[in-house]
């Protein structure tokens, strides 16, 4: 039995001792809803240009938020990287981040993509747009995201499950812009005009369309990079609705210091890097995203899409609706 | 018994919930989609469970009891889709047979856009892709009974004029039932809890409710609380089949020798081999053909020399909690037989609920009470001695077995205890009477008849874990990446081709010790 105690204590001992060998060079940890290939190719250039360390962990948004809520004070997170503008809001909201008072970040990032408590700031910009088969459906009959819920789009539209947030923040944007009634109103009858039950991801709405199943749908742009790259030659193409109007929604991928970064400063530093020149052509590029910094050119291949309008309402909406914007989605009976 | 009472720690949290309960998002829920949810549930579990257990229970008796070509081929082989991720072969099903894949394109371009072919993204497809993904648990367990089962009764049976057909569903079913109720009450939990492949399929269920409320409506209290109810019906279940066989005692008289295989003859012989091929090519050949593709597409981009390092951790951690988990469940079952009364035999059962929840609400209830600890400690070491530690928990691996045992107790409990019935209680005292007691009689009675159970609990366990995510995900110390994590990062941004090659290895790696195992228990 003794010997049990003594091999046990030594085991403990041992687990102690390796749990504590962090924390001794500048160190960044890094908690991110955005995807290992996506970041750390920056995080490997950031060290190899200013020394610091940066380790990191990646999970869904929702587990990564809990995570920090339940660790409190004695977190190792200095920073919170994730997607969608919701999730930021969020996070904010929870209180596991702070706010940050940064002359570059303000200066980098345009006021509508950060958030109006210096909370979190976004990164890189996606569109979510209408995408168009190039053999069926001609440009000109399209105009804006409400307008695909007109007749002529019967049995032709093709959307992803309102249960991924882009979509959620989509709705959110809409109900910011045109009240409640009539976006239920927009919803409904994009349901009433679906070609087949939505799909899980906006990979398949785009195959689904090229395999004639639909004519119409709505992707974030980089998905649409993404097929382009595998084959150039097809017969899909972008189209950037609501121009006369309110724009072509977009949104962030972001971060925030957490509330209790052990390493702030450095937090800070990092994500100021992350605003400027070369890092965000690296952030963007990496994922067919186009810079928040606008003073910067995106990738010549994403800029081949063309220039748009982009809405101007500032993204913290998102957040804000989008609890309203699922309890719309689940009456007008958008799966 | 601190076992089980740790694997309620969880529950206990989850419970908690109730403590604020959110009635608007219930009444939300209920105004809109609610009733289609539970309907769905409804049909998905049904489906799911009469799919398997007819196919599982029905090739295990063929492999198990019959005679037939490649009988001993398919025998083993057939367990290989429990290797297979349900979320995966979700996603390679739709790939291959959706609207958009390769069959349904080759059809409308032979037979004209007009050709009709099922909808592949409803009920039927998700049942169907299920029902291919768990029947190994039912298959693996009921093998286990009807090879354990011994010639005898089944003797007595044809000698009282049953025919091996009679015999089968008078004498070898009713024997094997804690078998084969073990085996589908894993079915029943995995399939609750199953979040990948209902929403691969846009299938919405109970589990879309619960996610619905954490990650739309950022209520984990609501979420918390869906998903506690999920548990208790869970429990109810399982209480009520327990109830049901409580006064049926399955022990045999003695262990009597292997019992000679029923010869199947003329085309009913190759009737059997063909509907072994044909489970065996839907899923397993079919999807793994397709993911090879994939992965040969993608491997000169995707393979790195880390691919090693979260090959290897997937397995340590595979192999460390497999024997960890079984150990434990061991335990649990040798008490549960130890003492015979009602509240041991609650509180077994609770112990295994964790299989039931979503693993990312369980990854939850898991983190909560142990990060609570790790504070605890690092502020004890702060105020006490002045100490700085770092996560003591967290920082280790130790939270990712603790939380794996906690997920997969069940399906380390359920094949042990299917083969406790095996030890009658004649082998005790004919034991004691020889003067073999405590430690002794484990190791040199019991363990032998045991053997069966416990490489079945190896392998599930193994196989579960090397597949799990979301616990993964939550609790993995810096560093610690496994395939698992890097199916994760691909299919998160939907790159689900690029996530083949991960998926593969995780299949491959997967089948090593299935392999191995059949083998070894296929000897004794």
């Amino acid at each position: 039995m003794k010997q049990m105690q003594r091999l046990v204590s030594t085991f403990l001992f041992l687990l102690v001792l390796s749990a504590s060998t962090f924390a001794l060079a500048e160190e960044i940890v890094v908690y991110s809803a955005r995807n290992e290939q996506l970041i750390k190719p920056l995080f490997d250039a950031y060290t190899t240009e200013t020394g610091t360390k940066i380790t990191f962990i990646t999970d869904k948004e929702g587990p990564l938020l809990q995570r920090l809520k339940s660790e409190g004070k004695n977190t190792q997170a200095d920073l919170l990287i994730t997607v969608d503008a919701g999730n930021l809001w969020h996070a904010a909201r929870e209180g596991v981040l702070q706010s940050v008072q940064s002359d570059i970040l303000q200066q980098n990032i345009p006021e509508q993509y950060r958030d109006p408590g210096d909370m979190w700031f976004g990164l890189s910009l996606r569109a979510r747009t209408i995408v168009y088969s190039t053999e069926r459906v001609k440009p000109t009959d399209l105009s804006s995201y409400e307008a695909l819920g007109e007749p002529q789009w019967k049995d032709r539209l093709v959307l992803r499950t309102s249960k991924k947030v882009y979509n959620q923040s989509l709705v959110a944007m809409l109900l910011a812009e045109y009240g409640e009634q009539e976006t239920e109103k927009i919803v409904r009858s994009w349901v009433n005009n679906l070609a087949t039950d939505p799909f899980s991801n906006d990979t398949k709405v785009m195959e689904a369309i090229l395999a004639g199943q639909g004519d119409v749908g709505i992707v974030n742009t980089y998905y649409y990079g993404r097929l382009l790259k595998k084959n150039p030659d097809i017969k899909l193409s972008l189209y950037w609705p609501n121009q006369e109007s309110g724009g072509v929604h977009v949104n962030v991928s972001g971060a925030g210091v957490t509330r209790y970064a052990k390493n702030p400063e450095a937090a800070i530093r990092f994500l100021e890097w992350l605003s400027s020149d070369k890092a965000q052509n690296l952030f963007a590029d990496a994922n067919m995203e186009y810079p928040v910094n606008l003073t910067i050119a995106p990738h010549a291949y994403v800029a081949a899409w063309g220039d748009f309008k982009a809405s101007e309402k500032n993204l913290a909406i998102a957040g804000q609706l989008q609890e309203a914007a699922i309890r719309l989605m689940d009456r007008a009976g958008y799966r | 018994m601190i076992v089980a009472l740790l694997v309620l720690v969880p529950l206990a949290v989850l419970a908690f919930a109730w403590a604020e309960p959110a009635w608007e998002i219930w009444a939300h829920l209920r105004e809109t989609i609610l009733n289609r949810l539970i309907l769905n549930t409804i049909t998905l579990i049904l489906g799911v469970l009469t799919g398997t257990l007819l196919i599982g229970v029905s090739l295990a008796w063929l492999t198990g009891a019959c005679e037939f070509p490649g009988r001993q081929f398919f025998s083993w082989t057939l367990l290989l889709p429990l290797a297979m991720p349900t979320y995966v072969l979700a996603f390679v099903t739709l790939g291959i047979f959706d609207f958009a894949g390769p069959v349904q394109t080759s059809l409308r371009q032979w037979f004209g856009s007009e050709v009709w072919f099922p909808n592949m993204r409803s009920a039927g497809g998700v049942i169907m892709v299920m029902t291919l993904a768990l029947y190994p648990y039912v298959y693996l367990l009921s093998r286990n009974a009807f090879q354990t089962q011994g010639k005898r009764a089944l003797e007595a049976a044809q000698s009282l004029g049953c025919s091996p057909t009679k015999g089968f569903f008078k004498v070898a079913l009713p024997m094997a039932r804690p078998w084969i109720a073990g085996g589908a009450s894993l079915v029943l939990m995995e399939a609750l809890a199953d979040f990948g492949a209902v929403s691969i399929f846009n299938y919405d269920t109970f589990t879309t409710a619960i996610y619905k409320a954490w990650f739309g409506f950022f209520s984990l209290p609501a979420a918390a609380q869906l998903a506690s109810l999920l548990v208790a019906v869970v429990f109810v279940l399982i209480v009520v089949e327990q109830h049901l066989r409580q006064r049926m005692r399955f022990t045999q008289s003695r262990i009597s020798p292997q019992a000679e295989r029923f010869h199947l003859i003329g085309s009913l012989r190759w009737l059997a081999s063909g509907y072994c091929f044909s489970v065996l090519a839907i899923a397993f050949l079919l999807p793994v053909f397709q993911l090879l593709r994939w992965t040969l597409f993608i491997f000169h981009e995707e393979f790195d020399d880390r691919y090693l390092e979260r090959l290897s951790h997937s397995m340590i951690l595979g192999l460390i909690s497999a024997a960890l988990i079984v150990f434990v469940a061991l335990l649990l079952a040798y008490s549960s037989r130890r003492h015979q009364d009602r509240w041991t035999h609650l509180l077994i059962r609770t112990a295994t609920l964790g299989y039931a929840l979503p693993g990312t609400v369980l990854a939850i209830g898991i983190f909560i009470p142990l990060a609570w600890l790790d504070n605890w400690m690092i502020d004890f070491m702060r105020n006490n001695f002045n100490i700085e530690i770092s996560h003591f928990l967290k920082g280790t691996i130790l939270i990712m077995l603790i939380a794996y045992m906690i997920r997969f107790m069940a399906a380390g409990f359920k094949p042990i205890d299917g083969a406790m019935h095996r030890v009658t209680n004649n082998i005790d005292e004919a034991s004691r009477l020889m003067g073999l007691r405590g430690v002794n009689l484990l190791l040199k009675v019991h363990l032998p008849i045991l053997r069966g159970g416990i490489f079945t609990a190896l392998t599930l366990v193994f196989v579960d874990v090397m597949k799990e995510m979301p616990i993964t995900l939550m609790t993995r110390p810096f560093g610690w990446d496994t395939l698992a994590v890097k199916i994760f990062e691909l299919t998160s941004e939907g790159e689900w081709e690029r996530a083949a090659l991960p998926a593969l290895t995780l299949v491959l790696s997967g089948l090593l010790p299935i392999v191995l195992l059949m083998r070894q228990a296929d000897k004794t």
